[in-house]
Formats: structure tokens, C-alpha cells, sequence
């Protein structure tokens, strides 16, 4: 399996650590509990199919990644800096 | 008090020669991490020392005085000691000590690194001044392909030995196939 890090290129996924589905760049913005919160920490869909997660090209450019994957193929259909997905600029 | 004595990270290591593949160590020099500031000027660089602030896997300069891309947002200055205007542009660290730099040459060095490393270096793929960060063997490091058949490679000084181990094993295997 090969994942094209905007960065770098294609590369291994040996480079890569899985971090999971990539919910992380959904975080409640509110700081008290509240269903939003309970789904953000526990609830996973766990398609069959495309989904998104985020990949981190430690062994690379150190860059997370948003890595859209069909779980049921294994095919790797994109992958963006989660920077820009964030629009957090790079 | 006692005098100390500087060591390099792969004293009593290098050089090395199997087959077509010889190994040495290189004195880089100094080595400053630079990562632009916002609204700092990347072209400070160019000002300052000659060589363009690389784009994401490139090397710019020469052998001495070389920028290499180190991660996002980053690039190495390997050689001169940073020039004082690049602070209002750059974050920097002092970097020289953390690094063991290893040059592999010669006309089986590709097939070398090849056993070590996940990346595609066919020569129209990799040229001369495409760097990467990457794996050696299991550990993290930087690989520029400095000419035809050179490459220079980066380890964290505390993995020189075992780098250099790694390497040896690839050169011998590459040449026990003839
Ligand atoms: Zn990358």
C-alpha cells in the first residue's frame, strides 16, 4: 500500500503511522459535556468503504494527513494535509 | 581540567569499500534547522548565503554550502555557521552535533540504498538535488542524491554505529550477487 503525501510523494506505508478515522478535525467547539462530545470521543461509524483517516508521515515529513481509503478494497483514493483540510494554513 | 577531545559520530567507523560501493563519513559542517516565520522572508536564505530555500524534497547549493528540505516546513543549512540576518526570518537551532552524515558512492551505491531504503531512486525519478526524509534500513533519516552515483545520508548521531553497520551488510550483500 502506497499513500501520496502531498510533501512527498508516494510513498510506503511502512513511513506511515495509523492514527484513526479522522474525526479529530471535527472537535467540539463548546468545553462542556454534551452529546456532540460523547460522539466525538466513542462513536466510529465503521464504513465499508471510503473513509477518512488521519495518517502521520513520522518517518517523512512529520506532516498528518487526511488519507481517504475504501476499507474494503484498500485502496487509497487521495490524501491531503490535515493543515489545509483545517485550513490552518501549511 | 581535563582536555576533551572532539569525536566524529562515525569515528574509527569509516570508510568503508565493498565492491562498487565505497562509504565514508562527511564533515558537514554546521547544520542550522531553519523554519520560515510567518511573514518572515524564505528568500532571506538566498540573500544571506547564496542558495535557494528548497521546495519539499530538493537540496539547493553545492557540496559545503548546501540547503536541504528536512520535514514540512524545514530545511537544513549545512556548512557556513547562519548568518545573523536570517533570524528575522527564520526559526533556528543549532543542529551540528545531532547528526552523523554518511557519503555512499559508486556505481552500485543505488542498488545499496536500495536495500535499505522505501523510496524509488531510479535516476529519472530521484535526481541530483532530490532529497527525502525516509527510512535507512529501520531508522528515520535524509537521503540526497548528490550526484550521478552519490548520495549523501543523514542518521541522528545516536544511531551512527548501527547506521554504518546497516549499510556495510547492504554493500556486502549487493556485491556477494555480483
Ligand atoms: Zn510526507
Amino acid at each position: 500500500m502506497r499513500i501520496p503525501c502531498p510533501l512527498c510523494g508516494d510513498r510506503d506505508h511502512r513511513e506511515f503511522t495509523y492514527k484513526g478515522a479522522a474525526v479529530a478535525l471535527d472537535r467540539p467547539g463548546n468545553s462542556d459535556w454534551s452529546d456532540d462530545w460523547d460522539s466525538y470521543i466513542h462513536l466510529r461509524d465503521n464504513p465499508a468503504g471510503d473513509t477518512d483517516e488521519m495518517w502521520w508521515h513520522g518517518a517523512g515529513c512529520g506532516g498528518w494527513l487526511v488519507v481517504t481509503r475504501n476499507t474494503v478494497t484498500h485502496e487509497v483514493k487521495a490524501a491531503r494535509m490535515a493543515a489545509d483540510v483545517k485550513g490552518a494554513g501549511a | 581540567m581535563a582536555s576533551l577531545i572532539a569525536k566524529s559520530p562515525c569515528a574509527g567507523m569509516a570508510p568503508i569499500s565493498v565492491g562498487d560501493a565505497a562509504l565514508r563519513e562527511v564533515d558537514p559542517g554546521v547544520i542550522t534547522s531553519l523554519s520560515p516565520l510567518a511573514g518572515g522572508d524564505v528568500g532571506a536564505l538566498k540573500a544571506a548565503h547564496g542558495m535557494a530555500f528548497p521546495a519539499p524534497g530538493r537540496a539547493s547549493g553545492k557540496a559545503g554550502a548546501r540547503a536541504v528540505w528536512s520535514g514540512r516546513g524545514q530545511a537544513f543549512l549545512i556548512g557556513p555557521a547562519p548568518d545573523a540576518a536570517l533570524k528575522a526570518h527564520f526559526a533556528m537551532t543549532d543542529q551540528s552535533d545531532g547528526w552523523a552524515v554518511l557519503g555512499l558512492e559508486g556505481t552500485a551505491a543505488r542498488e545499496v540504498l536500495a536495500r535499505l531504503c522505501p523510496l524509488d531512486l531510479r535516476p529519472d525519478r530521484f535526481k541530483r538535488g532530490h532529497t527525502a526524509r525516509t527510512l535507512i534500513g529501520h531508522m528515520t533519516g535524509s537521503v540526497t542524491r548528490v550526484g550521478a552515483d552519490s548520495f549523501d545520508l543523514m542518521v541522528f548521531r545516536s544511531m551512527a554505529q548501527t547506521a554504518v553497520h546497516e549499510i556495510e551488510e547492504a554493500m556486502k550483500s549487493v556485491a556477494a550477487r555480483g
